[in-house]
């Protein structure tokens, strides 16, 4: 085989496996309309739902505000370190990628943790999803959206662990990180509803 | 830090340093605002609904172009648009149907 052929074969398996990368790529994105959809109707839900208290707990009365706040600065801080390790990622800067990926992680975690913490005071506190129907689609909406987090967790933690071994950052990885790093955008943009909407217009 | 390391060949964007703080700077600016005009209490409830709302549709549109590199650049970008825009729409149905039937559901089951 001479040098050319090779070359030529070598340039059309790039083009393919970046055409293949493209069209997983773009599935995913399909996917997280469709999730799109679910969180518009847990919004609906949650907008037709969320004056009636049945005697139970405002939102104006349960929320803390102050951990909002928290909450909302660390998914922004761990958006921006996702993104950091994506650029990493396309420059096959291995070391940095892993270390942006362990801070978007430990961010992760801590939002998950202080969301589970005020679920928990809240049925503590008496006011459970099955208090009114209010709680039952508050519940329901910041629950769906924690869950993605967590499993955005799950999924980040196994990536972690495949660029460290032998994979590195192939095309292979760097289209699973892409899609992570879609879904990880999307989840704090869904995040900015639900401190606008939820929290925040329960408070006024 | 040079455009070419992080475009790949077909001009498919994957952001850069500077476009990801751009976009992070915008989204603090967004979210402060939107915390300040609650908090504040300086506007009244159906004009403070309205500025939270316009403010979180414009943060989510610089989530969208900053984060996601939404664009009309590049065909897969332009796919991605596409897509976008028709889940959008659905959404609006549903949230817009909802409220409506919501609505009229409450005028015409007034007691009494």
């Amino acid at each position: 085989m001479s040098y050319d052929t090779t070359h030529a074969s070598v340039a059309h398996n790039e083009e393919h496996e970046h055409h293949q990368q493209e069209t997983t790529i773009f599935g995913f994105w399909v996917y997280l309309m469709t999730d799109c959809i679910i969180f518009g109707t847990l919004f609906a839900v949650f907008a037709s739902l969320c004056h009636h208290f049945a005697g139970g707990p405002t939102g104006k009365e349960l929320f803390d505000i102050k951990n909002v706040e928290i909450e909302t600065a660390i998914l922004l801080l761990s958006s921006i370190t996702y993104g950091f390790a994506s650029i990493n990622a396309h420059k096959k800067n291995k070391g940095a990628v892993l270390v942006w990926l362990l801070l978007t992680f430990i961010l992760g975690v801590s939002f998950v943790t202080l969301e589970i913490k005020e679920f928990h005071e809240l049925v503590a506190h008496g006011a459970g999803p099955d208090k009114s129907a209010f709680l039952s689609s508050f519940f329901t909406l910041v629950g769906t959206h924690g869950l993605h987090v967590t499993i955005g967790l799950i999924w980040m933690f196994i990536l972690f662990f495949q660029v460290m071994g032998k994979q590195g950052l192939s095309t292979r990885m760097q289209t699973k990180l892409t899609c992570l790093s879609l879904f990880w955008h999307f989840l704090d943009i869904v995040w900015i509803c639900v401190f606008s909407f939820v929290y925040l217009g329960s408070v006024v | 830090m040079s455009e070419n390391h992080t475009t790949s060949h077909e001009g498919e964007s994957h952001g850069s340093y500077g476009s990801y703080i751009v976009g992070f700077v915008l989204a603090v600016i967004l979210t402060v605002a939107s915390f300040a005009t609650v908090l504040s209490k300086a506007f009244a409830f159906w004009q403070t609904i309205a500025i939270l709302a316009v403010l979180a549709t414009v943060q989510v549109v610089v989530h969208l172009v900053f984060f996601l590199h939404m664009g009309t650049k590049s065909l897969s970008q332009r796919q991605n648009l596409a897509a976008f825009i028709i889940t959008v729409l659905m959404v609006a149905v549903v949230i817009a149907g909802y409220l409506f039937v919501l609505w009229d559901a409450q005028m015409n089951m007034m007691p009494g």
